[in-house]
């Protein structure tokens, strides 16, 4: 058995971040691009030569580092695990994140602190490379809030910034209330299994038979609340939108490729608990359905670019965890993988055509760039069609995939997932092609924004000495482009990795998984798949044909529908008051309590008030005390007289205190 | 035939009113003169315990009381007069420079 | 005989000591404080101390109340003024000088049985044979006390000398 050396696979970013890190700032860049790209590299090099020799490893790989936690009751180690679907993560995390590492120079290449976004982004990959790899829950947990604080580093980039600084805080508190669910569901396996070793509790799990609901479910719930937070499902995806403040490179490595999908994972990979508990199993889908679906609807008003591709995300992650809830694992995590594909390609394009505008991010001031970046267009226009579904992209195949398996799932509510699933992708298709008629076609309204005072969004190169003056609209550097095309040609060939059997393909992804999370047997035919996939299809060109009769064809429509359905509209446009809703609820309280009865109460009146209370109390003895010190000679007697009384009385009646040995 | 006990009762009361003494008189004379008064207290106590145990050494005690008693008076008049001279008052009450 | 004499000249201590107690002036009560140590004297001759009887009347009384006497006349103390004294010495003193005599009587006479009854005269412990112990066992002591003696004088005339 060949040893693999897996602690090295997150060591090398760490030991980028360290460099970069401490000494970065002085370097040029030069220097700090090499240290990065190669603490990037090496893991990806690391992980093709593992899925080289994969065939001939016995799965699942674990190596241990030696103990964590030691001690009678439990035992945690260093442990790290491959199996096939750490594998395929790996993959993900490493090929897409060294991808989007090459694409950051370019896209950072004129910012101030560009030796600290790459030693973050190290530190990111450091911890998302330990979650993915990790053997327990416990080390997991270390990944799973290391990445939450890589998130808020990056997200609050640009500190200088009010409004990045606060949407960091946001992500981080928002994740925090998440993990309470990870941690409980964590304290629970503890006191149910007595380890958090994945191999031994769903060994444990797998010996029980019976084991069925109960702390099982319990376990469930929490691990959902834990994803709900990492993934930006309801209630906690608030965050998700707000993260758009960071740099356009992170929103796409952390807030569309790894970070958000952990939550998927760790469903993915405790699978064996949820398999025990239909009701965990049906949260996962509810919430996951629910949020697809409301976060589509917000997806279809924005204006910001970089805003509609969050929903868009916290949408997909919703089709994951449906996938998931259907116990399609397979499926969700084959979502997973297109979806990192596509989706960092429509970051990174969005990324480019806001580098190619100096820093425009809002839609209704851009336009007719079709021809002037040709290859952010086209780059762009694939990940479209793959994220609205269109065969033969990578997107149709895993989305048709989870919507087929949600159909034909035992759950009763089924079909109820299909139907909603459906009306999301045609949601879908629509405000993806929205966002790609507003961008490239049509005239450019960019010309006659220009001249109006600034209401332009965030620019995202604010760290600079200035904002870039009106450069004419170029296409961006090589650094940028190769990325993107990389991911273009991924989003077009990847379906094939799960083709599935009804369109004549052996469903090798689904296959691969199997041992790792298994899907349950769906049941159903050919038939009804190959029906399922034409109506899919059939519903992402609605879409399309109603984004292009909007934003194309007949300009003015937008503006009369929002006329007609003024109320229906201020209510969506406004995220469903979802932001202040939770402000009124839960911080306003929170804040309340906070300034007033921590701040005020506690922390003035009974902390500084006991101090203060003792300083007085010795001042207030010490003055009364004085006062014997009077220089009177008779007051002196008088005390005298008085203690000498005491002392005889105590003495003849025995009042002493004995010492020592009696 | 009077039991010794009676004695050191008197004494006693000698005592307790040259405390009382001590704590009302304003004179500062006065105020030695009662502590004399509770020096003789305490000799005559010892002479008694003496009688009782027939111990010569209770006496030769109060021998030793009388010289010290002397020797103190002697310095504390010769303070009086120094405080006297300098303050011009013997009013107890007046001379309280050490308070705090 | 014993007991009259004791009952005479210890009432004559507790009346000369309550005068002093309650005489205005100084010099009354440097005068009734001789009659308590005149008495004291007596007393301690009933308890065969005939030396110290002496030693009492010409010390104490011949001298110490000599030179509290001349004192008195040399500051020219005059009657005492009622100022604003001391509360604490009323409030505490009292109650304390009290106890203190409640708890000694109280011994006192409660433990009455352990004491001797004395008859006038009995035991009279002779001067020479105060003289042995004193000359012989504590004769350091004694020497000393002369010594603690000239530093009185020293002492009285230095602080007692007037400023020049």
């Amino acid at each position: 058995m060949t040893n693999l050396h897996l602690w090295l696979i997150p060591l090398v970013p760490v030991a980028g971040f360290l460099v970069n890190g401490l000494l970065g700032r002085r370097f040029p860049k030069a220097l700090v691009t090499a240290v990065a790209i190669i603490a990037a590299a090496i893991p990806m090099l690391q992980v093709a030569d593992i899925v080289l020799h994969f065939s001939s490893l016995a799965t699942p790989y674990i190596e241990s580092h030696g103990a964590w936690i030691a001690t009678s009751a439990f035992h945690a180690n260093f442990a790290f695990q491959l199996d096939q679907l750490s594998l395929v993560m790996l993959c993900v995390v490493t090929g897409v994140g060294f991808l989007i590492h090459v694409y950051s120079i370019g896209y950072m290449a004129h910012e101030e602190g560009y030796w600290r976004f790459f030693a973050y982004m190290n530190l990111f990959l450091f911890f998302m490379l330990t979650l993915v790899l990790s053997a327990n829950f416990l080390l997991m947990f270390v990944g799973w809030e290391g990445v939450g604080l890589a998130s808020y580093l990056l997200i609050g980039f640009y500190y200088t910034r009010q409004s990045a600084a606060n949407a960091g805080k946001k992500a981080f508190l928002y994740n925090r209330v998440g993990d309470v669910g990870f941690l409980l569901a964590m304290f629970l396996l503890v006191a149910h299994f007595g380890t958090l070793s994945f191999g031994q509790v769903f060994a444990a799990i797998g010996a029980d038979p019976a084991l069925h609901g109960g702390v099982l479910t319990a376990i469930g719930l929490l691990l959902l609340l834990g994803a709900c937070g990492k993934s930006a499902q309801i209630p906690l995806y608030v965050w998700l939108p707000d993260a758009m403040e960071g740099p356009t490179p992170v929103s796409a490595l952390i807030h569309a490729a790894t970070m958000v999908t952990a939550g998927v994972y760790m469903i993915a990979r405790a699978h064996v608990i949820f398999d025990r508990s239909a009701i965990a199993l049906l949260a996962v889908a509810v919430i996951g359905t629910a949020t697809a679906f409301f976060a589509a609807t917000m997806g279809m008003m924005q204006t910001d670019i970089k805003r509609v591709l969050a929903y868009s995300t916290v949408s997909q992650l919703g089709y994951m965890f449906l996938g998931c809830g259907v116990a399609a694992y397979s499926a969700g995590v084959f979502h997973l993988v297109t979806h990192a594909f596509f989706k960092a390609l429509l970051f990174l394009a969005a990324g480019s055509v806001i580098h190619a505008l100096g820093g425009e991010q809002d839609m209704r001031v851009m336009g007719g760039l079709r021809k002037k970046i040709p290859v952010t267009f086209w780059t762009m226009t694939a990940a479209v069609f793959a994220i609205s579904g269109f065969p033969p992209l990578c997107g149709f195949v895993s989305k048709d995939e989870i919507l087929y398996q949600a159909f034909v799932s035992p759950t009763p509510a089924g079909k109820i997932f299909w139907a909603i699933g459906l009306l999301t992708a045609g949601l879908t298709s629509f405000y993806m092609f929205r966002l790609w008629y507003m961008t490239f076609f049509g005239e450019s309204r960019a010309a006659a924004h220009e001249e109006e005072a600034s209401v332009h969004a965030r620019h995202d190169s604010r760290l600079t000495l200035e904002a870039e003056p009106a450069h004419p609209v170029h296409e961006s550097p090589k650094s940028m482009l190769v990325p993107m095309s990389i991911l273009a040609v991924l989003c077009v060939i990847a379906g094939a990795l799960g083709w599935p059997e009804a369109l004549g393909g052996t469903n090798w992804f689904s296959r691969f998984l199997a041992s790792a999370a298994s899907a349950l047997p769906g049941g159903g035919s050919t038939h009804l798949e190959l029906i399922l996939a034409i109506v899919s299809t059939l519903v992402a060109l609605s879409g399309w044909y109603v984004a292009h009769l909007m934003y194309y064809s007949r300009r003015d429509l937008p503006a009369r529908m929002t006329a007609r359905f003024r109320a229906i509209y201020g209510l969506v446009f406004n995220k469903y008051w979802v932001d202040e809703i939770y402000g009124a609820l839960v911080v306003a309280p929170v804040l309340f309590i906070a300034r007033w009865v921590l701040a005020m109460l506690v922390d003035r009146g009974v902390i500084d008030g006991g101090g203060l209370l003792a300083g007085y109390t010795a001042q207030g003895f010490g003055s009364l005390a004085a006062r014997i010190q009077s220089g009177n000679i008779r007051s002196y007697a008088g005390w005298l007289a008085a203690c000498a009384a005491l002392l005889l009385v105590a003495v003849y009646f025995g009042w002493t205190v004995h010492f020592g040995i009696r | 035939m009077v039991p010794i006990s009676w004695y050191l009762i008197l004494s006693a009361v000698l005592f307790s009113i040259g405390v009382a003494a001590f704590l009302i008189k304003r004179n500062i004379i006065t105020v030695f003169m009662s502590i004399e008064l509770m020096l003789n207290a305490v000799n005559l106590t010892f002479v008694a315990f003496a009688q009782q145990w027939h111990m010569v050494s209770g006496q030769i005690f109060v021998f030793f009381v009388m010289v010290v008693a002397a020797a103190e008076a002697a310095v504390g008049l010769a303070i009086i007069i120094a405080v006297f001279r300098s303050r011009s008052t013997l009013n107890v009450d007046q001379i309280d420079l050490m308070k705090l | 005989m014993h007991l009259a004499l004791f009952l005479i000249f210890g009432a004559l201590c507790v009346a000369g000591a309550l005068n002093l107690l309650l005489q205005r002036h100084p010099i009354n009560s440097a005068l009734s404080l001789i009659v308590v140590m005149s008495s004291l004297a007596v007393l301690y001759l009933l308890l065969g101390a005939e030396f110290l009887a002496a030693a009492q009347v010409i010390v104490y009384s011949g001298a110490i109340m000599v030179l509290f006497t001349f004192v008195i006349m040399l500051l020219n103390a005059g009657r005492e003024e009622r100022t604003r004294g001391s509360k604490m010495a009323y409030v505490v003193g009292f109650p304390g000088a009290a106890v203190l005599l409640a708890l000694l009587a109280y011994i006192f006479i409660t433990h009455s049985g352990d004491f001797v009854r004395l008859h006038a005269g009995e035991n009279m412990v002779s001067t020479a044979a105060l003289s042995r112990v004193l000359f012989r066992d504590l004769l350091l002591p004694f020497e000393v006390t002369s010594i603690l003696i000239l530093i009185a004088i020293l002492g009285a005339v230095a602080l007692a000398r007037k400023e020049h």
